[in-house]
């Protein structure tokens, strides 16, 4: 089944899409396999990530397992 | 009593207002406020998105803030998601208290929170497509009163 990127924000449109499957693995390597531009975005300063709905501070040790999501949080723009 | 929801399609925030005071009999003071897409500069549509894992119970731990926070009998917290005209409305915050004071600040508090920290992504459509909007400095410093 893989794991599950979700892209929100303005990163939805770097992506091309709102969420891609992905084959499991460390996070550096997923991110290593996708394209360079989509990765450099995903990794920005402000771009924050939970990992199954929770916020992870860390994103060094992170291996995404089989059915783990991942979501990448841009700076909200407020409601 | 709080009613924290995510609201995917139109909703009638008179109406709503009308069932929230309804079920608030004790309440002194009971104070609104109603955001709505703004008319004009071009824009043609507004879409809220937001990641469901963590956009409602952001906004429900916000309700039980506001609640540790000052005496309510209630609170109120409606967010529009979705794509959205000019005049819809997009949120609708209420908090009910004995005393009008803790109903103000409740109310100023829970707006300023949902416009600066909570989870919604916004892009609006003109004639040159659709833009994604950027987090405005003034949010910020209007969380920083608090």
């Amino acid at each position: 089944m893989g794991a599950r990127l979700v892209f929100l924000g303005r990163l939805e449109d770097v992506a091309g899409a709102d969420a891609r499957d992905v084959a499991p693995g460390p996070l550096a390597d997923v991110l290593a396999r996708l394209e360079p531009t989509l990765a450099v975005e995903l990794l920005g300063e402000r771009v924050r990530m939970a990992l199954n709905g929770r916020l992870i501070a860390e994103t060094g040790g992170v291996v995404l397992g089989d059915g783990d999501e991942l979501a990448f949080l841009p700076p909200v723009s407020g409601g | 009593m709080q009613d924290v929801r995510l609201i995917e399609s139109g909703f009638d925030p008179a109406l709503e207002l009308e069932r929230f005071t309804a079920g608030l009999p004790a309440a002194g003071g009971i104070v609104s406020f109603l955001g709505q897409v703004r008319e004009g500069g071009g824009v043609e549509a507004l879409e809220l998105k937001h990641y469901g894992p963590l956009t409602l119970p952001g906004m429900q731990a916000l309700g039980g803030t506001i609640h540790a926070r000052w005496p309510l009998d209630g609170l109120l917290l409606l967010h529009r998601v979705g794509v959205m005209a000019p005049r819809d409305p997009i949120v609708l915050v209420a908090a009910a208290a004995r005393h009008r004071r803790d109903a103000f600040a409740a109310a100023d508090f829970a707006m300023d929170h949902l416009k600066s920290e909570s989870w919604f992504w916004k892009r609006e459509k003109t004639a040159q497509g659709w833009r994604w909007i950027e987090p405005r400095a003034q949010d910020r410093d209007d969380l920083a009163r608090w």
